[in-house]
């Protein structure tokens, strides 16, 4: 009685909500309007992922569900599915792709567009919109979405019934749509209009050139929250700008960040922190990397299922080249989702990044065999991605009121045997795999009556296109079966040359037909179903592989050489080495050096300390760390060469942890690196100082406490005078680089005073008599925040720093002159390998000099460079510096810094000092590091000789106490890498003996960054980029 | 008998000269030179405290401990300090290219394919200012080597210091240079532009085989060539490789990975060549099979990154040791483009650190280089009948610490050690008032 009351309540419901009712749309026919009820009964229903029924019933009319249980009662006028041995889920939700929208128009070739092109520096979109191209919030997937049956198949085959499409292009996207996989017309398929707006950090088909850097996408992302806010109440100032409207009223819906990997999960994070928005972040599979750290943003994922093929690698020459990270993770993606499951992580699964959605099951059914949960697999499936786009009440489970969109399976959807036979999308069946509705294998009695008699045969069928025809012989046959038409074709005896030909017709389990054969017999036939064929030979390729389920551990950073536990602070007592101070007290002899909890505890001789490891360093001598004023390892970006002033920008955005470089570096002595930006603007982006803690997230490779720094540069690079076809952009000359200066700096005193008047107090109002002065008011309400001209208000008020690129005396003096009128200094100039030539007009600015030993003549602006320039600056009274600006010599900085010794006659104490002391005071860390003396941090090197000697090793690289670099500890790592290479590799040809998918091998290329100097090889795997 | 403390000599140059154009080569050695109390280092492995070396008509005419000044000889006592061969620079593009930016002042690269009559000699610019800072920097002589193509062209050793390239030339065109095409799949430079690093090329090592295969028909066709009593036309690809044939020229094959180094090996077979393998980063995979096939490797970059993360961090330090341990004769050199060449000894000395000892490391750059480039009978150590290319280091010529150089022969002419660095430095430790 209720249910049946129920039920009139949600038929109510439906009819006003009709599909087919009142539509605008004329027919070209007599009308055919109708409301069917179809039952499926006796079925195993999967209400969701927690809610499991038997013999249970659903029924759905007009593309929703009635009602779903075991004890209704089937209307008389439903049309009555047997569902006997079937298990019904709700159909799958895939809420990552571009279904059915057409993909935006690309230009070209990435990046390398405007390396060949003049710079476009503005926005082609035509209208009222945004200055920057790849800030598309206007664009919505619901008004570029049309229904593809063609796409839709392979999806609804994978067992989807409802995809979140938008178009994949830009930084912002606009708004995604939610729509079913039904063959029907989009206004029917739209499920969702606006379901979600979406973000990355690719700009797609964006050829302007700002930004064209990692950093430059998360701080375009940055300002674009502040305008967008800013507009809402300054529109008089802006104009019509129907980009950050629409940004604005797309706020509310669930936001969706594409990053691709397990690094721009964090930074996209980070994003959404500072402005109060929770990503739903699409990842690329590498998350089980860094789980931890991934599961602390409590992002939900949306998580693809691409798994690295199988390299073949059996020629060892192809091995060679492929790097311990590749082939490791082609071992463990499988396990990502079951990685994420154990830590808690929310998430979805898509067909996104597959080839086809086709490759989805079988992937699936690998992460579930390698550790995901079956409830987890589904709940990623439906209740997940409803939950997270807001449609719970619409789809994701099966329940009174939802669309109709649910699977039928002859079994559990995750088994490898069960095979989906129909996909209903919106209550309309689409069949996947009809053949499978019924077990048709088995032992069937064949019957032929024909003119000449009657003949009998068993006929086996071992699936659809094998069967054997037995009678006295047992002979093979050409078979087909669809789930309806059967074709046949069989010797009658086995030396036989005759054919019989069958052709038929599935008769409701039985099979009838008519055939011929080769003597010009006729006959009519039936098979009937007997018996089942006796389990045997039937073999599950999951249980194949099992044997083979050993996998390597997952290192930090994951990269050869990464640790598998992580060293921790100890406690050293160094006994007997020759101690380089950098203090008053010089060089030491035969002199102890204890360090406990990361700091220099005491320096003397026969110190004593029963908790330290003592370290016997008889002959070798001990160092500071080396710091590398100039580096540019260890970063996803390093130029944002968008646009001549990006002080916006931020290498702390997008550091890079897994850099090999950092291990390397180690192993020459280096314990911090001043990551700079590149130099293909005047005014770069902001640096970051980082300690070379190799295995540590990004975070905390920073040197906690550190002033800001930030990159300027000056000369050929800014004014690109190796671009091939040219320059468009502004300045193309070093009189235009000293008015960019001029400007910038005049504009941010500008910022300033406005900021400032715009956060005075109200007048109090006199009116009232009351003497009470208003709040400060918000500025920002009024002056729109700019984040570049922040930076550059930091600088004048010294609470930022600048190291200027810069190589030509002109140049030098001309951006200290600027500087000098608009009241702002020049900490550094770094390279300035003219600095011997203004070091006296240097030394009265106050500004530092850090640069190379002896780089000359590869660029015009470096044909008066000399090796004596460290020696003559330093003894014009400047603070210098020798750095490296390269991932290969910043392992022998000590050796390049000796150089000076030969140019110029510089004492060795004071050369070892450009690269520890001198650098630290530099950057404003003299106090934490740069000398050994007690209470400094115990970043420290042990070396095999003399340190300024092209013969001494790094024996040992302590960072806080840490010994991330020792010399026996890299020996040991380098057996066990071998040994985890060879096992890898035998995996991998296992694989492709055991017939499994390879492809052949690629060689694990390593992109390096640098600022564009170079003439420098780095090797044959290696891609150099500014 | 003069006796001049040398240091003075090398300074007063200094001093008098401010301009580049100024720093004149030396015509022709006067008189003999007698070095006196050093610590001689032969270049052959050997060390001779205490010795002399003797220098006259440009030759070395004699070396010992218990030698005496010959008449009217000048007198050289360098007590304390360290004698060595002229360094060699067994692969540059000294003189070829000026400002590597700037493209009015590179002569390097050719355009074509079979480029076996492009001569690199004819291109060296002795007035380059590079090249006095390498020999201020104890290198006396380079091997200059053309670039781009298949078959770059020949290449020719020179003594740097010069009026012209004729004057200059110390072995002409005696190395025939052919880039091996790769056989692994290269970056895609541009694939960083695209979303990280690209699957490979079209089958690349296929494609690479069948460029290996027409390189081989050009060698057939040209020793068919020189098997003709006399020709219809003169072909001057196939006349400039003639050398090979004759041995007086070598087969320098640019390559780097296991399988190319394979693929080099082929020439010598085939072709009877004498070959030498130019970079080799991956030499040490097959040391064995160079040692057996007599195949003599170049170094062209010590101080190079790993190629691989998995890869010893410290690999191409390594190598020179990896190659000396298997018995493969080889050379270190310096292709650096921004120290330009000048840090060649520090390359010898970086492979000291990492297993070589130091006469070895020196012989990489001296007498193995001169056997390398063919000119081992002339120069490359100091022993009796070779020429005078003789340098004296303050202290060991490898470590940047103590590598002072104060003196440098070149065919017994002691040579200017001024150059556009040290002029610089006067000037502005004038402006400065510095000492």
């Amino acid at each position: 009685m209720i249910m049946r009351k129920l039920c009139l309540v949600i038929l109510l419901g439906c009819l006003s909500t009709s599909l087919f009712s009142q539509s605008t749309f004329p027919l070209n026919d007599v009308a055919n309007e109708k409301e069917i009820t179809y039952a499926f009964t006796h079925a195993t229903i999967v209400k969701g992922p927690q809610d499991q029924i038997t013999n249970a019933t659903l029924l759905i009319r007009n593309g929703k569900i009635l009602a779903v249980g075991s004890t209704l009662t089937v209307p008389a006028d439903a049309i009555v599915v047997d569902c006997s041995g079937k298990f019904i889920y709700p159909s799958f939700i895939d809420v990552y792709g571009d279904y059915g929208i057409t993909s935006a128009q690309q230009g070209g070739g990435g990046g390398m567009r405007n390396f060949l092109m003049p710079a476009q520096l503005t926005s082609n979109t035509k209208g009222a919109f945004g200055w920057n191209q790849a800030i598309r919030a206007e664009a919505e997937g619901a008004k570029l979405f049309v229904t593809d049956d063609n796409k839709a198949k392979p999806f609804r085959e994978a067992g989807f019934g409802a995809v979140l499409a938008h178009q994949r292009d830009g930084i912002a996207r606009g708004t995604g749509t939610l729509v079913s996989l039904a063959n029907n017309k989009e206004n029917l398929v739209i499920l969702k209009e606006k379901a979600s707006a979406h973000y990355s950090f690719n700009k797609g088909s964006s050829q302007q050139t700002y930004p064209s850097s990692m950093m430059g996408s998360i701080s375009l992302l940055r300002q674009t929250y502040i305008d967008a806010k800013w507009y809402k109440n300054n529109a008089d100032k802006e104009g019509v700008n129907l980009s950050l409207m629409a940004w604005n009223t797309t706020q509310s819906l669930p936001q969706v960040f594409e990053a691709n990997d397990k690094w721009n999960v964090l930074r996209a994070d980070r994003i959404g922190d500072e402005f109060g928005v929770q990503y739903i972040i699409k990842t690329n599979g590498n998350e089980y990397q860094r789980v931890k750290e991934i599961a602390a943003t409590k992002s939900t994922l949306i998580v693809p299922l691409n798994f690295p093929t199988a390299m073949d690698v059996e020629d060892p020459n192809d091995a060679r080249f492929v790097s311990v990270a590749d082939m490791k993770h082609w071992e463990l993606a499988p396990g990502n989702a079951a990685a994420l499951e154990k830590a808690g992580i929310e998430f979805c699964l898509t067909t996104a990044d597959l080839r086809s959605p086709s490759a989805f099951m079988a992937n699936l059914r690998k992460a579930i065999e390698n550790g995901l949960s079956e409830k987890k697999a589904l709940e990623a499936l439906t209740t997940v991605p409803a939950k997270t786009l807001g449609v719970s009440n619409m789809i994701g489970t099966l329940e009174e009121g939802k669309v109709a969109n649910f699977l039928i399976a002859t079994g559990n959807v995750f088994n490898e045997k069960t095979s989906l036979v129909e996909n209903w999308i919106q209550g309309e069946r689409y069949a996947v795999k009809s053949d499978k509705w019924k077990e048709f294998t088995g032992n069937y009695a064949l019957a032929l009556t024909g003119t000449k008699g009657s003949k009998n045969y068993t006929l086996r069928v071992k699936s659809a296109s094998a069967v054997n025809v037995m009678a006295a012989d047992t002979m093979t046959a050409k078979f087909s079966f669809d789930g309806k038409l059967v074709k046949l074709s069989f010797a009658p005896e086995k030396k036989s040359r005759n054919m019989i030909r069958l052709s038929g017709m599935d008769n409701n389990g039985s099979w009838n037909g008519y055939g011929e054969d080769l003597e010009g017999n006729n006959y009519t036939w039936t098979a009937s179903w007997q018996s089942a064929i006796s389990a045997d030979t039937k073999t599950d390729s999951t249980r194949k592989r099992e044997g083979n389920n050993k996998t390597g551990a997952i290192t930090y950073p994951f990269t050869a050489f990464g640790w598998s536990e992580a060293p921790k602070q100890e406690t050293i007592l160094f006994r007997n080495a020759t101690v380089w101070t950098n203090e008053a007290e010089g060089k030491l002899e035969n002199t102890d050096v204890l360090i406990k909890a990361g700091k220099i505890v005491q320096i003397g001789k026969g110190l004593q300390d029963s908790t330290a490891a003592v370290v016997d360093a008889t002959g070798k001598h001990l160092t500071a760390g080396i710091i590398d004023e100039h580096s540019h390892i260890a970063a996803a970006s390093i130029n944002e060469g968008g646009q001549s002033v990006t002080s916006e920008v931020r290498i702390a955005d997008n550091l890079n942890p897994d850099d090999i470089n950092i291990y390397r570096q180690l192993s020459g002595g280096v314990t911090s690196s001043h990551i700079l930006h590149g130099s293909a603007n005047t005014i770069g982006g902001q640096t970051q100082l980082i300690k070379l803690r190799w295995g540590a997230n990004d975070d905390q490779l920073k040197f906690e406490g550190s002033d800001g720094f930030i990159k300027f540069a000056l000369g050929e690079n800014v004014k690109r005078s190796s671009m091939p076809l040219g320059n468009n952009r502004f300045p193309d000359t070093r009189m235009g680089v000293e008015q960019v200066l001029e400007d910038a700096f005049t504009r941010a005193k500008d910022y300033e005073k406005a900021l400032a008047a715009a956060s005075a107090p109200a007048a109090p109002t006199a009116a009232k008599g009351k003497k009470q002065s208003a709040p400060a008011a918000d500025p920002y309400a009024t002056v729109r925040r700019d984040l570049e001209l922040e930076a550059l208000v930091e600088i004048m008020n010294k609470k930022r720093f600048i190291t200027c690129h810069s190589y030509v005396q002109s140049e030098i003096n001309a951006a200290m002159k600027v500087g000098d009128k608009l009241g702002f200094q020049f900490n550094t100039f770094t390279h300035i390998l003219e600095g011997y030539k203004v070091a006296d007009k240097m030394k009265a600015h106050g500004a530092a000099a850090s640069t190379f030993s002896d780089w000359w003549n590869y660029k015009m602006e470096v044909v008066d460079a000399i090796p004596y320039n460290a020696s003559i600056m330093q003894r014009v009274g400047l603070n210098v510096a020798i750095n490296s600006d390269d991932a290969e010599m910043a392992r022998r900085l000590n050796q390049e810094a000796a150089k000076s010794i030969k140019f110029g006659g510089m004492a060795e104490e004071d050369a070892l000092k450009m690269v520890t002391l001198n650098p630290a005071k530099m950057l404003h860390v003299d106090n934490q590091v740069g000398s050994i003396k007690a209470g400094k941090d115990a970043d420290l090197v042990m070396w095999s000789d003399h340190p300024l000697s092209i013969y001494a090793k790094a024996e040992k690289t302590i960072v806080d106490g840490v010994v991330y670099f020792d010399r026996g500890k890299d020996a040991q790592l380098r057996k066990e890498l071998t040994a985890e290479r060879n096992r890898l590799i035998q995996k991998m040809n296992g694989e492709k003996r055991a017939g499994g998918p390879t492809m052949p091998a690629v060689p694990s290329y390593s992109v390096l960054l640098n600022c564009g100097d170079h003439d420098h090889s780095h090797g044959i795997l290696t891609i150099e980029q500014d | 008998m003069k006796k001049i403390i040398y240091t003075l000599l090398v300074l007063g140059i200094t001093c008098t000269a401010w301009a580049q154009e100024n720093v004149y080569p030396v015509q022709k050695q006067e008189g003999p030179v007698f070095i006196q109390n050093g610590t001689v280092h032969v270049g052959n492995g050997q060390v001779l405290n205490n010795a002399s070396v003797e220098i006259r008509d440009g030759k070395i005419t004699a070396v010992g401990s218990n030698l005496s000044a010959p008449g009217g000889a000048t007198i050289i006592d360098v007590k304390g300090k360290h004698v060595y061969p002229g360094l060699i620079l067994s692969s540059s593009n000294l003189g070829l290219i000026e400002v590597n930016s700037v493209r009015a002042t590179v002569d390097a690269t050719e355009i074509g394919e079979f480029n076996s009559s492009i001569r690199a000699l004819v291109a060296y610019n002795t007035d380059s200012k590079v090249i006095n800072t390498l020999k201020s920097n104890g290198i006396t002589h380079a091997n200059i080597v053309p670039a781009g193509g298949t078959i770059s062209g020949s290449s020719s050793v020179v003594q740097l210091d010069a009026w012209n390239w004729e004057d200059a030339a110390y072995a002409t065109d005696n190395g025939m240079h052919m880039n091996m095409p790769a056989l692994y799949s290269r970056p895609n430079r541009f694939a960083a532009f695209l979303g990280g690093p690209q699957g490979p090329q079209q089958d690349p090592i296929k494609r690479g085989l069948e460029q290996i295969e027409e390189i081989k028909v050009f060698f057939r066709e040209a020793k068919a060539y020189h098997a003709q009593p006399q020709h219809a036309s003169k072909n001057l690809k196939f006349e400039a490789v003639s050398g090979l044939f004759s041995k007086k020229q070598k087969l320098y094959i640019h390559c780097d990975v296991v399988r190319e180094i394979l693929a080099a090996i082929d020439f010598k077979n085939e072709f009877g060549f004498d070959i030498v393998l130019m970079g080799a980063s991956e030499s040490y995979q097959v040391a064995d099979l160079l040692k057996k096939n007599e195949i003599p490797v170049i170094l062209s970059q010590m101080h190079a990154l790993p190629t691989l993360a998995d890869d010893g961090v410290d690999q191409p330090y390594a190598l020179p040791a990896q190659l000396q341990k298997a018995g493969v004769l080889f050379a270190i050199n310096d292709e650096d483009g921004q120290h330009r060449g000048k840090n060649l000894p520090f390359n010898a000395g970086t492979a000291v650190a990492y297993g070589l000892s130091k006469e070895q490391a020196l012989s990489a750059i001296t007498l193995n280089a001169a056997t390398i480039l063919g000119i081992g009978d002339r120069t490359g150590s100091i022993e009796r009948g070779k020429d005078g290319n003789v340098v004296i280091s303050e202290g060991d010529i490898l470590d940047m610490r103590s590598s002072n150089i104060s003196l440098v022969m070149i065919q017994g002419r002691i040579v200017s050690l001024n150059d556009k660095h040290k002029q610089l430095y006067e000037r502005y430790k004038h402006k400065y008032g510095l000492k």
